[in-house]
């Protein structure tokens, strides 16, 4: 396999782009892996990555019932940011954001990770300090942060609505400079090529159909394409978490699904260089322009619990509705697509990188809304808990038996109500 | 828009409605072990085909109701008021000359 580089671009220019290589295998499943991964998501095929990079293991499987990056790695809004204050998410968040930003070269693949600031609008003085708590605890932790003032921010995005009858006037904004936003599929893309190079098999179309058990250990799967046997098994499957909890025989979980939405317009000239957010008296909104023009944004859940990967249309009102409150320039803009992902919704609002009640089994699940900027740290940190079989202090606290110590992970603060933790 | 068909109002859009959560669980009493009320806030089946839920009329009657629906499609099999006596009350008011 041939390194991507202005050089493989020159040459192969020469030859009518002909000769490239395939980015990554179609292998048969082997009858046994030493790990095996179920879902090539960005978790996925994160963690498969990781494992061969950092631990050395190659003898791997990712099984997808899809394509890979067919489930949430194509359904969210490409925000990368480490905004989050409390201990666990700290390091965490932030150890994810170091590695966005050295992650094409590390992949050797552009995933167009674009550091143009992650901008929180704040519209009362109450906001503005718990921005500065939450931003000087950043900065007291290894990250950046700044507070902007009015003028600042006027300066920085010009066109928001700072009407004086706006429902809700802007006083300042709070800002992330090295957050951003990145291109998902070349994520998806990038460590899937980086994986399958390190002898990584990604097994697609192949559906896993039943969990295979020894009494309270853990063999294989069984899947469409037959019996895959495997030493150790790792969940890493967002949104269907429950649905394959069950297959393993374990009960309940401290998940529910619910769907996002997310939308992009029809593309446009250079309008919005920041992640801009929105969210105050009920409103929660997000928007960015991708590098093709078009206005990524999304807001709310749709507040009910949803396996189906299809919107519903008060959340599309709503979200319009914040969008022109606080870019009216986009009033006239039309929409060109609009999507749906379902989300592990969870009891605190965060995510779950465990060991479970089964030996080699292993569970990465729980991404709420913050799936996507966790996706290298979270197969950084899950391929350490698979090869080691222990999880590293930064993700002690991502554990199943967190409810149960009283310790919950509540980053909003919103209690035991999956849907209050968009 | 999910139609759900109030058993006091009628059939009105869902955004009239909130969503309340898993109808099959039952708080246990204030003296119950940590176990029972570990499971009963946090644990849930998240079941991906027919499942009771509640939900509030909120911008309606008020009233909870217990729903039940597939959330795959979003189908909705039925619908009854949340209030054991009242779904009764409801029940034999409809079926007989009261």
């Amino acid at each position: 396999m041939k390194r991507y580089s202005a050089w493989s671009v020159f040459l192969n220019g020469l030859t009518g782009q002909k000769n490239w290589d395939r980015a990554w295998r179609d292998p048969e499943p082997k009858p046994e892996y030493d790990v095996v991964i179920v879902g090539a998501g960005l978790h996925g095929l994160a963690t498969a990555y990781y494992l061969a990079r950092n631990h050395g293991i190659t003898n791997v499987a990712v099984v997808e019932k899809g394509w890979l990056g067919s489930g949430n790695a194509g359904r969210n809004t490409t925000i990368v940011r480490s905004n989050y204050m409390m201990p666990g998410n700290r390091p965490f968040y932030e150890h994810s954001l170091k590695l966005w930003e050295n992650l094409s070269h590390d992949l050797n693949y552009n995933v167009m990770f674009s550091q143009r600031a992650h901008v929180t609008l704040l519209h009362s003085p109450a906001a503005r300090d718990a921005a500065a708590r939450r931003y000087n605890t950043m900065r007291l932790t290894g990250s950046d942060g700044e507070l902007w003032d009015l003028p600042t921010l006027k300066r920085k995005i010009p066109h928001l609505n700072y009407g004086p009858d706006a429902r809700f006037p802007i006083i300042g904004a709070s800002a992330q400079l090295r957050a951003g936003s990145a291109r998902h599929d070349a994520v998806a893309w990038g460590y899937a090529r980086a994986a399958d190079q390190r002898g990584v098999d990604i097994l697609q179309n192949c559906e896993v159909t039943g969990v295979l058990r020894d009494g309270g250990k853990v063999t294989g799967v069984e899947t469409v394409r037959g019996v895959i046997r495997a030493k150790k098994v790792g969940f890493a499957v967002a949104g269907n978490t429950s649905r394959l909890w069950r297959m393993a025989g374990l009960g309940k979980l401290p998940i529910e699904t619910h769907k996002l939405q997310a939308f992009v317009s029809e593309p446009l000239k250079p309008l919005l260089d920041q992640v801009v957010v929105f969210g105050v008296g009920g409103a929660h909104f997000y928007i960015s322009q991708s590098d093709k023009g078009g206005m990524v944004f999304g807001g709310d859940l749709d507040w009910y619990k949803s396996y189906a990967q299809r919107g519903n249309l008060p959340i599309v009102q709503d979200v319009a509705e914040c969008a022109t409150s606080i870019l009216p320039c986009l009033s006239r803009v039309r929409l060109l697509r609009h999507w749906s992902g379902v989300m592990d919704m969870t009891m605190d609002g965060s995510a779950f990188i465990c060991k479970t009640p089964l030996d080699n089994l292993y569970l990465n699940a729980g991404w709420n809304y913050g799936g996507f900027k966790a996706s290298p740290a979270s197969g950084w940190y899950f391929a350490d808990l698979v090869a080691n079989d222990r999880p590293d202090p930064v993700v002690e606290l991502h554990s199943l038996t967190r409810f149960e110590q009283g310790i919950n992970l509540d980053e909003r603060g919103a209690g035991p109500d999956p849907k209050r933790h968009g | 828009m999910i139609r759900i068909n109030c058993p006091f109002c009628g059939e009105r859009d869902h955004s009239e409605f909130s969503y309340g959560g898993d109808a099959s669980v039952k708080y246990p009493p204030l003296d119950a072990p940590a176990e029972q009320w570990l499971e009963a806030v946090f644990q849930r089946e998240n079941i991906d085909g027919v499942q009771f839920e509640t939900w509030q009329h909120l911008q309606g009657c008020r009233m909870w109701i217990v729903v039940e629906r597939d959330t795959t499609n979003h189908e909705i099999h039925s619908v009854r008021p949340a209030h054991e006596g009242i779904a009764q009350a409801l029940a034999e008011s409809e079926g007989g000359d009261v």
